[in-house]
């Protein structure tokens, strides 16, 4: 418990400098109310937008340990979007709905996997393929337009609240909790470090490398088809050209700010999941504060940039380096005292 | 004959083969009016692309290419708005700006030993942001260099327009081909793509090179965003909108290896025109709508890569046979 707490110290430290941070400029940043039986405040709004991102960054974390990366999550989340939306203007009711679109998203999931663990084709290009030609295949399904439909059911996925919290919010809490659990409480997480780390010596050592690695594209799909889920439920429509669109790029930061070794190896789901909160901060944040919005990009790229820096193997070895040096210099003078 | 060529010469057939087929549904196609078009079009992809091939023959990746063409159209827009600066200033200018940029990315993706996907990542955004800074309204240029510009061109046989970028485009390309494969620093570039510890084994500059690298990629992605917004006669931080993806397809298309180390400018060129091709058919052909593009092009993408795999594959296993 301690030494998780240790690794995700840094994005929460980061979390509550940001807060800090925008609490000066919104003095009621962290302020809480009760209003028709739900809450709100800027806090929960955070938790509730961050929603997409934070899915997205379960599924990403599990393929960037295996050393891969999933660009097509934001395309998957359009092309679930779609089919959720046409199943329901259908008038085939949430659970076929539910179903189709999850099962979309682990046939995409499935075809990622396959273009990288079988056929061996390098992780960006295979999931470059996807995401091209999938945003085509979600305008294919709504025909070009807007599906829009009226089942409040649905709906409630996205802008409903159990206990005063929104239902986003506890989605995204219930597939990192799950997903850690299901990756901690079993050799599962073990297993794809030890791919991330080396895959033909895992392989070697009796590691089912290549079944794994499609598991966790799969996985990445089925976070994709719920993080498409939600951003359909929310605006009750779904928009192939917008729905999700650069999303595969927050959730890769997400994964980064959390951490994680682009590379492959060790990885913390929690960390990952702080990750994207960080990103929902930042954007709520600018906007509380009363920035124009416009200055937005400039403060998260320099953001990552310091973030880069600080995690940067070359310098941290650097660094031990001089502090080594250091160290050798006063015992070399304390021996001539 | 060298395995190597094989993408290349797949490339330029199918593309062949593709302009055939489209030419004996619409005879027009086959005209100099839409190869003026097809250069026209797509000349500031071609030149960003070329940047982008010798990144990738590195074994890098630049995804702020799509960010600095927005830049410089924006940039360009609002000095040539609030200073009396010739236009060919302002594009001194941005090229140091741009080519700076991508030197620093370069600097970073050494010293830090970050993949180059997340240090140009954030290189995109900061790209886009400072555009945002700037404005967030398209600025219309109305300068009369840049009409000049726009109506200079020469008008082939067939009455096809070759305008000045189209032909900016080509001469970018040849000077791609002679840095990549006919200099120190084209052997250097391809030695990385093989790998770093093999490179720096052969006596090759790593930082220096990486640097170098990037830089010229800034380059090229401000010379397009000049291009950009002499094709548009506009500045918009929103344009250019996931160019680096397309240009990242041309360059698959075009026959290079991502994995770095093999591939041709040329081939680049003709991945281009493949995409532009595929653009014009579906304007041709009317019904079809724009989301098949998206997909033709994934098509293609796989499709190549497989045959590079299949390609890799056989060439390995016959120099095995031969050891």
């Amino acid at each position: 418990m301690i030494r998780s707490l240790r690794r995700v110290a840094p994005q929460l430290m980061t979390l509550v400098v940001l807060a800090a941070l925008v609490s000066w400029f919104f003095p009621s940043f962290l302020q809480i109310d009760m209003s028709d039986g739900r809450l709100v405040g800027p806090v929960i709004d955070i938790l509730k937008r961050g929603a997409p991102v934070a899915i997205l960054a379960v599924g990403m974390t599990l393929v960037v340990a295996t050393g891969g990366i999933d660009l097509s999550v934001g395309t998957v989340m359009a092309i679930t979007g779609a089919v959720a939306a046409s199943a329901l203007v259908s008038g085939w009711g949430v659970p076929v709905a539910l179903i189709l679109a999850v099962g979309a998203g682990m046939i995409a999931g499935l075809w990622n996997g396959c273009l990288v663990a079988v056929l061996g084709i390098q992780p960006i290009v295979a999931t470059l393929i996807l995401m091209t030609a999938g945003r085509g295949i979600a305008q294919l399904i709504t025909e070009g337009r807007i599906l829009t439909y009226s089942d409040t059911g649905f709906g409630f996925l996205g802008s409903g609240s159990i206990l005063g919290i929104p239902v986003p919010a506890l989605l995204w809490v219930l597939t990192g909790v799950l997903v850690a659990l299901l990756m901690r409480r079993t050799a599962l997480g073990l297993l794809v470090e030890a791919v991330g780390v080396n895959k033909r010596a895992s392989a070697l050592a009796g590691v089912n490398a290549r079944g794994l690695i499609i598991v966790v594209y799969m996985a990445s799909g089925l976070c994709a088809a719920l993080a498409g889920i939600i951003a359909t439920a929310d605006i009750r429509g779904a928009d192939a050209n917008n729905a999700g669109l650069w999303l595969e790029l927050d959730a890769i930061l997400a994964v980064v700010i959390g951490g994680n070794s682009l590379l492959g190896g060790r990885f913390s789901i929690a960390a990952s999941v702080l990750g994207a909160m960080i990103i929902q901060t930042i954007d709520t944040g600018i906007l509380l504060a009363g920035f124009p919005s416009e200055y937005n990009l400039v403060i998260k790229a320099v953001l990552v940039l310091a973030i880069l820096m600080i995690q940067s193997p070359h310098l941290a070895s650097e660094w031990a380096l001089i502090r080594m040096q250091i160290a050798r210099r006063r015992a070399a003078r304390e021996q001539e005292v | 004959m060298n395995p190597r060529t094989f993408p290349l010469l797949a490339t330029i057939a199918i593309f062949l083969v593709a302009y055939a087929i489209c030419s004996a549904q619409y005879p027009t196609i086959f005209s100099s009016r839409v190869a003026g078009n097809l250069l026209t079009d797509n000349a500031y992809l071609g030149i960003t692309a070329v940047g982008m091939t010798l990144v990738i023959l590195s074994g890098g990746i630049d995804l702020s290419v799509g960010s600095v063409i927005a830049f410089s159209g924006v940039f360009i827009a609002v000095m040539l708005r609030d200073t009396g600066l010739h236009p060919l200033v302002i594009f001194a200018l941005l090229l140091v700006v741009t080519t700076l940029f991508g030197a620093a990315m370069g600097g970073l993706i050494d010293i830090l030993a970050m993949p180059p996907f997340i240090v140009t990542l954030a290189g995109m955004f900061l790209a886009r942001g400072v555009a945002y800074m700037l404005t967030i309204d398209s600025v219309p240029i109305n300068h009369d260099f840049y009409s000049f510009l726009q109506k200079s061109y020469y008008l082939m046989p067939g009455k096809g327009r070759l305008t000045f970028i189209g032909v900016l485009m080509l001469l970018t390309v040849l000077a791609g081909m002679i840095v990549a494969h006919r200099t120190r620093f084209g052997a250097s570039v391809f030695a990385l793509g093989g790998g770093t510890a093999t490179a720096r084994l052969m006596g090759v500059k790593v930082r220096r090179t990486t640097v170098q690298i990037y830089a010229f990629s800034g380059f090229m992605s401000g010379l397009a965003g000049i291009v950009f917004s002499i094709y548009t006669g506009s500045g918009y931080p929103l344009a250019a909108v996931g160019t680096e993806l397309t240009a990242i397809a041309a360059v698959v298309i075009g026959g290079t290896l991502l994995a770095g180390g093999a591939g041709y400018m040329f081939g680049t060129l003709i991945g281009v025109l493949t995409m532009g091709l595929i653009q014009t058919y579906i304007v041709f052909d009317g019904t079809l709508s724009s989301w098949w593009t998206k997909i033709v092009i994934g098509v293609l993408l796989l499709s190549f890569i497989l045959l590079q795999k299949g390609l890799v594959h056989l060439s390995t296993r016959q120099r095995g046979a031969r050891i």
